[in-house]
């Protein structure tokens, strides 16, 4: 009987779609695709969810409220809709989603490479290999951690760490800790690290400031109601800068609790600028560390500018409680610039520096000057796509509520494709 | 006929500037230059340093003409005082280097610039360079830049303006953040 679900669907063979990932987004994707009546499978190295089952940190909730969290024909309907799912939440959201939909995951298969093939492509995995029409990866932003090149330089006795590979202070040894990055996950350890009585100086490069809550409302409420969710990547001024903004400043706590740079440093955390070097044993880092905490104040200062001119305009302003400005991030006069690691005990070195995503296996020329993949809106060339990016689409597109949105548009491209192949009008814009 | 807005105009080309943008995106290796500066020991702690030719858009360029920089020591390091010193150089570098920020980033977002002054300030303790405490650096313990522009923007438009140019200065990169730097005889 164990094998009853793998003889629903041959082991491997002709399809129309091969989707790479059994995500939250290559799940949304398989249910348009079923609702097209298009043939696909969902290949998955692991089983679903698999990255929210092993590559997350215990204390680690969603920056989104559970009212946010819904796919296409699916959402929350817990008894907490203002609460944060945990890392078992989210699984057990996904693993609902994907029974839910009945979706045709093909789990513990690693995609091995994906070529093209006439006027399709070949899929080869661990366990036989496809032949499609179109493939749309949904392997996640998250494949590989982004570590700066300074990490080489780093001496054999420091330990260092990724978002990947920590889990809780308790691994830690009781040395001081560097933690490298000032985004959500920068911010969330360094305070975890701190609150278990370890030294911590957390290295602060560009970053975005957000309260959890304001006039009242969840931020995301706010994000969400204004529209800049919903800001489309053609839209944008410079949008490489934007795909590389990071993750806001924000945690999911039970005490709807503000998680930003003052809050750290009044439990004790110490504040230095990016990190650009290691010699000699010693981390250096930016003067840059002033510049960039104003720059951030600053873009905080002109979001709630535009949220209460949004509820100034639509009449809102009587029911909400009065607008709120938040003190400017507090900075020691002269923050180190230089920090010995044996003579100071930092033990743990841990790069909370971004993650960039791994398609190595994709042997499709589709990668600019940089190695990145290149693609508009998610269409990366002829039958293939690509889900999930940081504002792929839209900048909610690595968001699971970000999905829909994206996995709609797409599907709609991916089926007028398949349509023209058969003879068939073109497929218009996925606009 | 066309109503147009009124445009800021601050004697920056930004058209020219988003254009080179665009283009060395697209020609990444037309992106490298390379600086230069020549400089003679005249006499004493006076110096004279001049640049003319630098290279980029994969050819050698160079200034209209050639400008010289006189650097000397005040008379209180026993010194002729025929130029400004080096580290008031570095000083100058950072404070052109925003400014010309500063009007490229308002002309960007069409802020009429009236008056621009930057003031800057760097303290510096000589007991490293006169080797008397080892703990003591050489060069500055600090920079302090004060800006005062007078602008058609808000308050937060021009403290936006002054981020901007942080962002995107070469100096400000420079004093920031290590550079590795080798010297050699020949």
């Amino acid at each position: 009987m164990i094998h009853a679900a793998r003889r629903r669907y041959p082991p491997a063979g002709a399809v129309d779609v091969v989707v790479v990932g059994a995500g939250h987004a290559g799940l949304a994707m398989s249910r348009c695709l079923a609702e097209r009546s298009i043939d696909h499978v969902v290949l998955e190295r692991g089983e679903i969810a698999n990255s929210w089952r092993r590559e997350r940190w215990d204390s680690l909730r969603l920056l989104t409220p559970n009212w946010q969290s819904r796919l296409p024909g699916y959402a929350y309907r817990g008894a907490d809709p203002d609460g944060y799912m945990s890392v078992s939440d989210v699984v057990g959201f996904i693993d609902g989603y994907a029974r839910f939909i009945g979706a045709p995951v093909r789990s513990h298969t690693t995609v091995t490479s994906v070529v093209a093939d006439g006027c399709g492509y070949r899929v080869a995995t661990d366990r036989g290999a496809w032949r499609c029409r179109a493939v749309v990866l949904a392997s996640g932003a998250h494949g590989v951690p982004a570590v700066p090149a300074a990490a080489a330089a780093l001496p054999r006795s420091v330990t260092t760490l990724t978002p990947k590979t920590y889990r809780n202070p308790g691994q830690l040894d009781d040395g001081g800790v560097l933690v490298v990055g000032a985004s959500a996950t920068g911010l969330q350890l360094a305070d975890e690290i701190q609150r278990s009585g370890r030294r911590v100086i957390l290295a602060v490069g560009e970053h975005i400031r957000l309260p959890r809550i304001y006039r009242g409302l969840d931020i995301q409420w706010w994000l969400d109601a204004v529209g800049i969710l919903d800001e489309r990547y053609d839209a944008v001024d410079d949008i490489v800068r934007a795909r590389r903004v990071p993750s806001p400043q924000l945690v999911g706590t039970p005490e709807r609790a503000t998680l930003d740079l003052n809050a750290l440093t009044a439990r004790g955390v110490e504040l230095v600028g990016r990190l650009v070097g290691v010699a000699d044993g010693k981390a250096q880092f930016s003067g840059s560390l002033r510049s960039h905490c104003a720059m951030a104040d600053l873009k905080l200062g002109r979001l709630l500018d535009r949220l209460d001119q949004w509820a100034e305009e639509r009449g809102r302003d009587r029911d909400l409680p009065p607008p709120e400005r938040f003190a400017a991030t507090r900075l020691e006069a002269a923050p180190r610039l230089g920090l010995d690691l044996a003579r100071e005990r930092i033990s743990t070195v841990i790069f909370a520096t971004g993650f960039r995503p791994d398609f190595g296996w994709l042997n499709v020329p589709v990668f600019d000057h940089k190695g990145r993949l290149r693609h508009d809106g998610g269409i990366v060339a002829p039958g293939l796509y690509v889900l999930g990016l940081n504002f792929m689409r839209r900048r909610k597109s690595s968001f699971i509520h970000g999905a829909e949105d994206d996995v709609r548009d797409l599907s709609a491209h991916l089926a007028a494709g398949l349509r023209l192949r058969d003879g068939g009008q073109a497929p218009r814009s996925a606009a | 006929m066309n109503i147009t807005a009124i445009k800021a105009d601050n004697g920056v080309n930004v058209e020219a500037l988003l254009n080179a943008r665009q283009a060395l995106t697209e020609a990444p290796e037309a992106a490298r230059f390379t600086w230069r500066a020549q400089c003679a020991w005249v006499n004493g702690t006076h110096s004279r340093s001049v640049v003319h030719g630098f290279f980029g858009l994969g050819t050698e360029q160079a200034h209209k003409t050639e400008f010289r920089y006189d650097a000397d020591h005040p008379e209180i390091f026993a010194a002729e005082d025929n130029g400004a010193t080096p580290v008031e150089y570095v000083l100058v570098a950072l404070a052109s280097c925003l400014t010309a920020g500063v009007a490229a980033v308002a002309q960007n977002r069409n802020i009429q610039l009236r008056s621009v002054k930057a003031t800057l300030e760097a303290g510096m303790d000589l007991q490293g360079i006169l080797g008397i405490d080892s703990e003591v650096r050489n060069g500055f313990d600090g920079i302090k830049v004060v800006f005062e522009i007078d602008a058609d923007a808000t308050e937060q438009e021009i403290a936006a303006l002054v981020a901007q140019s942080q962002r995107r200065s070469a100096v400000y990169d420079i004093l920031t953040n290590p550079t590795y730097v080798a010297v050699e005889v020949r």
